[in-house]
């Protein structure tokens, strides 16, 4: 059992185990729309959790409206499919684009704000989103919602499922490929010391509004997937407490740490499954998840799964010493 | 007038549950995102001890701000001491965490049903020039200063508050001199919930009482502590007065609906012209 763990610690190993497992699920499952549905939204708090992180974990600035974007990306979706009937491959990637937009626009005030100010700032977009979406009725339907023109692209859900979940791999690789580019240093240089980024040549203001604007646009991009998934948006869909439990998520998964997102995700889409049958249960289930795990692996549930930690003490030591002083970092 | 008045009740709600969040920031560093539950919990006491057992107000009000210093003390005694040298996003996090444990409990044991909750002076308004206004908000407006007042007092001139402004710079350092930092942060997480509770019994009445009733103004009042510049108790209550009026415009002339979103609009122009709130001190960069 030990030697199967200590195997799932090798990458490359445990991503062909998750890819064979996500192939067989809609097999697994008996194509259980219920099941399929649990799945598409666990991929899409995925993409949301890794966007976060990107923004929060390796860039240090705060985000408590993440669900502002998500909410913006659906409505695009229903927008643009409906109202304009524009196709699938179009709407798609159009939703992230205008979501990047809006990340633009709250990006470039918060390029001066940090820790709690930035924080207010994103909290009021997160409020503000369902409001405005509320009461714009000509164009977002207000209360009573808009519908989603699905695709003619794909015959069946099935189809559909494994689209959103080749989408969901791409860009798990892609923000991979972002953190560790020099767009990804520059921002994990900003997160340890904005004056020292600064002497280095790295231009603050730039790389955080692009920060914002990537994240918007992968989080666009799964609000998107939720429009065409569920085939209807209404203002209530992601509200400001989404966006707490996104938050959670990286933090219980593990900040900076892309299996860290991924896990925190999975974690939080799947406890619903189990509480619901008892209300007023799945609040109560979180919240003392998010507690314990904080009080007791405050790096996160990632940090279990460091089998391969084999190094000599004194390395180990040095690596905590700096890890502090990263912690130290992420200003909020 | 009238609006300008009733906005002026909104904001001394607003200043005294932001005076709560300022004070448990200024001390121990922590945003505490569930003070706007921990005031919840402390009305439902409250009303257990007014309808339930019939005391009579001032009693139960007595009885459930007793009841708050102790839920202040007990959360940071078992939670928050363990994250206090934590990163800042966890200690966000954990409070997230507490805010949503207290919600669903809170919903488990008094359900979710609304309901009325007595004012604290009873009586018809009075007329003052050209404005109407009921004892009940003058008692509300009393309230809020007197304690604004007590507090920043307390900060600036006793020995505690020296205690808890020097904890707030360096806890090291701090325990060095002979202060025991613990003891004056679960003081502290204990006022902050005391304050807390006096905000959600003043809220009660107006909003009717449920488990949902704080949150609206929980997130008015970090706006209220942002303007203020998240370290100026003063601030805090000016804030709150400042968004109180703003939003009661704001719902008159253009709609009700839209009020949260202007507002955050206009804290997002504050911030942009004053990054650190129209109260906060000098802006200090990071040792690199």
């Amino acid at each position: 059992m030990i030697l199967m763990l200590k195997q799932l610690g090798n990458k490359r190993i445990a991503l062909g185990i998750l890819i064979v497992c996500m192939l067989f699920y809609p097999f697994s499952v008996g194509y259980s729309s219920y099941f399929l549905t649990l799945f598409v939204i666990t991929c899409i708090y995925v993409i949301t959790s890794l966007s976060l992180n990107l923004l929060v974990g390796y860039g240090g600035q705060i985000s408590v409206g993440q669900a502002g974007f998500l909410s913006v990306g659906s409505y695009s979706v229903a927008i643009l499919s409906t109202k304009l009937g524009l196709p699938f491959l179009v709407v798609l990637p159009l939703a992230g684009i205008i979501t990047a937009l809006i990340g633009l626009l709250i990006g470039l005030p918060a390029v001066r704000l940090k820790g709690h100010f930035l924080a207010v700032a994103t909290l009021g977009f997160g409020l503000s989103v369902p409001q405005i979406a509320l009461k714009w009725d000509k164009l977002t339907g207000g209360f009573s919602g808009l519908s989603v023109t699905p695709s003619s692209l794909f015959a069946s859900e099935t189809q559909l499922f494994y689209f959103f979940v080749f989408l969901t791999v791409l860009i798990i690789w892609l923000i991979n490929n972002i953190v560790k580019s020099s767009i990804g240093r520059a921002f994990i240089a900003i997160r340890d010391s904005e004056v020292a980024a600064q002497a280095i040549g790295i231009n603050l203001s730039f790389y955080k509004t692009t920060m914002f604007v990537i994240s918007s646009f992968f989080t666009g991009i799964a609000g998107g997937i939720y429009g065409y998934w569920v085939g209807f948006v209404s203002p209530n869909d992601f509200v400001i407490t989404n966006s707490f439990l996104i938050l959670a998520m990286i933090v219980v998964g593990g900040l900076a740490s892309i299996p860290g997102s991924i896990i925190g995700a999975l974690l939080f889409s799947i406890i619903p499954h189990f509480t619901d049958s008892y209300v007023g249960i799945t609040n109560i289930v979180i919240g003392v998840a998010v507690v314990l795990i904080i009080l007791f692996k405050p790096k996160g549930m990632v940090s279990m799964f460091n089998f391969k930690r084999n190094k000599s003490e004194k390395t180990k030591k040095n690596e905590l010493l700096l890890k502090e002083e990263g912690n130290r970092g992420v200003n909020i | 007038m009238q609006i300008l008045m009733s906005g002026l009740i909104f904001g001394c709600i607003y200043g005294l549950t932001a005076l709560g969040l300022v004070l448990i920031y200024k001390t121990t560093d922590i945003v505490n995102f569930a003070q706007g539950e921990m005031a919840m919990v402390t009305t439902f006491v409250s009303f257990v001890f007014l309808s339930n057992f019939g005391f009579g107000y001032i009693p139960s009000l007595l009885l459930a701000l007793i009841f708050a210093a102790i839920f202040g003390i007990a959360i940071h005694q078992i939670v928050m001491k363990r994250v206090q040298s934590a990163p800042p996003l966890n200690q966000i996090v954990v409070t997230l965490g507490l805010f949503m444990i207290l919600n669903g409990m809170a919903g488990l044991i008094w359900g979710h049903k609304p309901t009325s909750y007595p004012q604290a002076v009873k009586g018809d308004s009075i007329k003052l020039g050209s404005v109407f206004i009921t004892p009940n908000e003058l008692f509300i407006l009393c309230i809020t200063f007197f304690l604004m007042l007590i507090f920043f007092l307390l900060f600036r001139f006793t020995r505690v508050g020296l205690a808890m402004r020097a904890s707030a710079q360096d806890i090291k350092a701090s325990q060095l001199m002979g202060i025991k930092v613990t003891s004056v942060f679960t003081a502290t997480w204990a006022v902050g919930a005391i304050l807390g509770g006096v905000a959600g019994i003043m809220t009660a009445p107006i909003t009717f009482l449920d488990t949902q009733m704080m949150f609206e103004v929980l997130i008015m009042a970090f706006a209220a502590a942002v303007i203020g510049g998240f370290v100026s108790l003063p601030g805090a209550v000016i804030g709150g007065l400042f968004i109180g009026v703003f939003e009661n415009l704001i719902a008159f002339y253009i709609s009700p609906e839209m009020k949260l979103v202007y507002t955050f609009l206009l804290i997002i122009l504050v911030l942009y012209i004053r990054p650190q709130g129209i109260f906060g001190g000098k802006q200090t960069l990071k040792k690199v």
